[in-house]
């Protein structure tokens, strides 16, 4: 449920969002994760056999690696069994990048029979991709003739295959040459031909009328018809025979299955080859298209100025895009995918949109995302079972917006058409993360898209959904806070001056916001009974919320309400209770600041914090240190939801001592510490006497609930209990701000 | 409650009536399969010739996955784009985009016999200032109409998605909708001898599929709903929900079957018929057809509009 963890120390802003954009790992386009470890990640059931056959295989590879002199199959059993090894982890999950190498360089070197050459070949099915170097190796192997010509071919067979599962291709081009002397081998040719076919761009356009040469050479002329003189038949045909060999369906087997543990996370390397694994009608399919430039278009906008980039041939293709030191030489020539969902994901290209300021990009984006989201969207469509993919889909869309630090209006769409008909159970966590990105919008808006929607299903979901929503209306606030600071020195700019994002609009928004959520967490601690762990979500709301002046430089400072006040004081847990005291300290340091300003009017200042927020404070801090400290809370707490009792009233309830009860040595959050401090105080004394905690002893007290952690305690009493005298322990002056 | 003029009740539709009947016989009579498009992005009119190049080069090299296609030689299938420019609902909408695939048999070659194999348009009829606000660079035809085999829909569709950075999704013909088709053509003129009115309904909840059809005269309908509409030439949600369930009374009093509690799945008149699934057929023609086709995608448009 949480993105990140809460830490009581004050936050910067902008702080936790960056985790998505920082990781360098994830500029390479892609995301090619190690195909071992996200396979064993999707399987945990069968972790514990994967494991053994992770290091079966990892022996088998240095046994292919190290062996020197050749060996027969029939009398070795340890070559027999790591041979077996290679097959069924081949067949059953792919071999991983670094395996090819060995692998290729043992049964292209002659070292062993064909009978294990064939077998090892057969057994190289990609799970992910397949490393250039290993086919450089290859090729030198395959100059030098070590091998048979039947294993040749059946390399130049496979080699065909896994074409598209190579990860670059730049050096194999450079042996474009090479491949081309092999036409001669009347045996080789169909499949060098082949190959060359598929190797083929426009500037190797230079070089009997078989089937293959002719397919070879139809592409030569399209490319350059002036080298090409003899006339090809016009008609199509099969070309080349079917060279897919053992490969193409063990290939296939592998992509679905690893596909069938997370559809999106693939690799998209192979483009538009998408497998229709599932039959559903056309386009029904929830998919993010590759990334790929737009050919069509450019061809056909040749006559319009902006075209200029196809004429001189210097635009870079998106696909060739792979690295960020890449982008940044680009990103003055880069050429936009023709199909703008593929950004999401390709890390590179979502900087890239970072940094232009084209509308139409964002509004490609958002047709494209607006109209996938609402037809995918599982409890909107009827008959829509996919919900895993809908909810990566969903999660894509989270991280591509933490990546902008900036929500989609498609998806702010969708949430406001969606959240009426949502369960809160499906897609919750993703639903709710995609929440906090919603852009500032006018009260009304949100009250009947967001508010209203959200209170309903908040008031009959579980404790745990309450916390959710909570914990993502915080971040909500954040994100608008943020928006607001970045947007601070760029005032000028005509896009921020909007009618709802003047700082009065904002200033109304965000205090809406906080409005509603000290109601819903008013009525939560009440449905709830108050426990802790909602307590600490709410709390975790109001630390945000209580310096929004000082760390957001907003001039807005909102009391929690007294339904949330009062739990948090009188909270049986010393976290709450702590949790409060820092709150309360950040309180008074921000209106303090505001003070400061207001009266050395440094700044000519628009808005001033009423006085009803300063009285709203005293109150609070009187009954806090009322209660904490002075032992004065039931005389003195003049909150009319307060702790304000009768003298009479309290004499009947029989108790002793009642003035001390919620004092920090009473007080039932630390009673636990005042127990463990006389322990070590009077070790003898085993009748626990709280009273003797007093005086001299009151302040190692303190110095020992500081030592325990309570640092929120420790900056309230510093702050806002002006202590007479060190020695005196009972009487002290509250400070009202 | 939703409200709108009927048939010839504007200039704009009077206009439509005058269209050329060769143009648009094209529509008539076939089952069109209805998508939703959002805006395409750099399209064009200036280059449809181009298009239909590069969309049957496209055609070929999908169909043989992998081998190097050459753009603008003469291939198995021709496509053509051409423009309808009257099919449309008001000035401000664009003018339809019709898509033809023709095949060409290897043996009539030089006969240059075609077949026609695959149709789909693209139109807006919506006639909202909606379109008003479309920034430049985009293109709003939020209906695209398919008829012929769904592996052409696919590799049509495919390269407008590819060229034209948009995304097509069925679109669902809602009950409610359905029952504002029924209403409407209800409300048109035609023959005597037109055939019945059929309305279908799927009776949820229940292990074997059960369908109730239920048929009604077509003077009959005409009749009722014209005791029903106050003022002619326009609709009203609550006049077809009273003509509605009117129809729903008298069958319950016959068959004691309450159809409001089942789905109306289907609606067939002598103008036009219509599917929950998006499936439409206009059957007569051409007048009357084109304006049923209108008004289909009218009722439809605001479907395609909040999806856009």
């Amino acid at each position: 449920m949480q993105r990140r963890q809460s830490s009581k120390t004050p936050k910067q802003p902008l702080q936790g969002h960056h985790k998505n954009q920082t990781d360098l790992s994830a500029w390479r386009k892609g995301g090619r994760i190690d195909p071992e470890k996200s396979i064993q990640n999707h399987q945990t059931p069968d972790r514990q056999k994967n494991d053994r056959q992770q290091d079966s295989l990892e022996q088998a590879l240095c046994y292919f690696e190290k062996v020197q002199e050749r060996v027969s199959l029939k009398k070795n059993s340890v070559l027999q069994k790591h041979l077996a090894t290679v097959e069924s982890v081949a067949l059953q999950r792919g071999l991983p990048p670094e395996g090819f190498e060995v692998l290729l360089n043992v049964a292209l070197s002659g070292k062993f029979g064909d009978t294990v050459n064939t077998c090892l070949l057969k057994s190289l099915v990609p799970a992910s991709v397949i490393p250039e170097s290993s086919i450089i190796s290859s090729v030198s192997w395959l100059c030098v003739g070590k091998c048979s010509g039947n294993i040749q071919l059946l390399f130049l067979k496979w080699l065909i295959t896994v074409f598209d599962f190579i990860d670059h291709k730049e050096q194999i081009h450079a042996l474009y040459g090479f491949f081309f002397s092999f036409l001669q081998d009347e045996k080789m040719c169909p499949y060098v031909c082949h190959l060359l076919y598929l190797l083929t761009r426009k500037e190797n356009g230079e070089s009997g009328m078989q089937s293959h040469l002719q397919a070879l050479l139809s592409l030569y002329k399209l490319f350059c018809p002036e080298l090409v003189t003899i006339t090809l038949p016009g008609k199509m045909k099969t070309y080349f025979k079917n060279s897919e060999g053992p490969w193409k369906a063990a290939i296939s087997a592998i992509r679905r299955r690893s596909q069938g543990n997370s559809p999106l996370s693939q690799p998209l390397f192979l483009g538009t080859a998408q497998p229709q694994s599932r039959k559903r009608k056309w386009n029904t399919q929830l998919f993010i298209p590759a990334s790929s430039a737009n050919r069509n278009n450019l061809e056909q906008d040749r006559g319009k100025k902006h075209v200029d980039l196809y004429g001189t041939n210097k635009s870079f293709p998106v696909e060739q895009l792979q690295t960020f030191p890449q982008l940044l030489e680009n990103i003055h020539r880069l050429e936009l995918p023709s199909q703008m969902g593929s950004v999401l994901t390709n890390p590179l290209l979502l900087h890239y949109m970072n940094c232009i300021k084209d509308e139409s990009v964002y509004l490609r984006l958002n047709y494209w995302m607006g109209q996938t989201l609402q037809e995918e969207c599982t409890w909107c469509v009827a008959d829509n079972q996919y919900e895993d993919e809908f909810k990566d889909f969903l999660e894509t869309v989270y991280k591509t917006e933490c990546f902008l630090q900036e929500g989609f209006s498609s998806c702010e769409e969708f949430l406001y058409k969606s959240l009426p008909l949502w369960d809160g159970f499906c897609c919750r966590s993703q639903i709710l993360r995609l929440v906090s990105w919603i852009p500032l919008g006018s009260f009304s808006e949100m009250k009947s898209h967001l508010y209203d929607p959200l209170a309903q299903l908040f008031f009959t979901s579980s404790l745990y959904f309450k916390c959710s929503v909570l914990e993502s209306l915080k971040e909500l606030l954040q994100n608008w806070l943020n928006w607001h600071v970045i947007h601070l020195d760029s005032a000028s700019d005509p896009q921020v001056c909007s009618l709802n994002t003047t700082l009065s609009g904002l200033v109304n928004v965000v205090a809406e916001l906080i409005q509603f959520v000290g109601w819903i967490s008013t009525v939560a601690l009440r449905l709830e009974n108050n426990p802790t762990f909602l307590l600490y979500f709410i709390l975790d709301f109001y630390e945000t919320v209580c310096d929004m002046y000082l760390r957001y430089s907003l001039p807005l400072l909102i009391m929690p309400p007294a339904g949330v006040f009062y739990p948090a004081l009188l909270s049986m847990d010393s976290v709450s209770l702590n949790q409060l005291c820092y709150i309360m300290y950040r309180y008074r340091t921000n209106l303090v600041a505001a003070k400061e300003n207001e009266q050395s009017k440094k700044k000519i200042l628009q808005f001033k914090f009423s006085s009803q927020t300063y009285q709203e404070y005293n109150q609070y801090i009187i009954a806090m240190v009322g209660c904490l400290w002075t032992s004065t809370a039931f005389q003195k707490d003049i909150h009319p939801q307060g702790l304000h009792m009768d003298e009479e009233l309290l004499k009947k309830t029989a108790m002793q001592e009642f003035k001390t009860s919620f004092n920090i040595v009473y007080h039932p959050a630390m009673m636990g510490y005042a127990v463990l401090f006389l322990q070590q105080a009077w070790p003898d004394d085993t009748t626990f006497n709280f009273s003797l905690i007093k005086g001299k002893k009151w302040n190692w007290y303190l110095e020992y609930l500081y030592a325990q952690g309570l640092k929120g305690l420790k900056l309230f009493i510093e702050s806002s209990i002006n202590r007479v005298s060190q020695a005196s322990c009972s009487k002290a002056e509250n400070t009202q701000a | 409650a939703r409200r709108a003029g009927g048939p010839f009740a504007n200039p704009e539709e009077r206009k439509l009536s005058l269209l050329d009947p060769q143009r648009i016989a094209f529509l008539l009579r076939k089952q069109w399969t209805l998508y939703s498009v959002t805006p395409l992005y750099r399209f064009s009119n200036a280059h449809l010739r181009n298009y239909s190049r590069l969309l049957s080069a496209f055609i070929a090299a999908e169909r043989q996955k992998g081998w190097a296609v050459e753009v603008g030689v003469e291939l198995d299938i021709k496509v053509a784009v051409s423009s309808l420019p009257d099919l449309k609902g008001s000035d401000q909408d664009h003018a339809a985009i019709l898509v033809e695939l023709f095949s060409r048999s290897p043996a009539s070659q030089k006969t240059s016999e075609e077949k026609l194999i695959w149709s789909g348009w693209f139109c807006s009829v919506c006639g909202d200032d909606f379109f008003e606000n479309m920034p430049e660079d985009f293109t709003c035809l939020p209906l695209f109409l398919t008829n012929g085999a769904e592996s052409y829909t696919a590799i049509v569709g495919s390269w407008f998605q590819k060229t034209f950075d948009c995304c097509f999704h069925r679109l669902a013909i809602s009950p409610l909708n359905l029952s504002w088709m029924a209403a409407m053509w209800t409300g048109c003129k035609v023959d005597k001898t037109a055939s019945a009115m059929e309305l279908i309904f799927s009776v949820p909840g229940l292990l074997q599929p059960l369908d109730i059809s239920y048929a009604i005269h077509p003077e009959d309908a005409k009749a009722l709903w014209d005791t029903v509409q106050k003022t002619p030439g326009e609709i009203t949600q609550e006049e077809v929900d009273i003509f509605m369930d009117c129809l729903y009374s008298h069958f319950h009093r016959h068959f004691k079957i309450r159809l409001s509690a089942a789905k109306l799945v289907k609606v067939s008149t002598a103008i036009a018929s219509a599917h929950c699934d998006g499936i439409i057929k206009v059957s007569l023609g051409p007048e009357i057809g084109v304006l049923a086709v209108v008004w289909t995608g009218r009722l439809l448009c605001p479907l395609a509009e909040t999806q856009a």
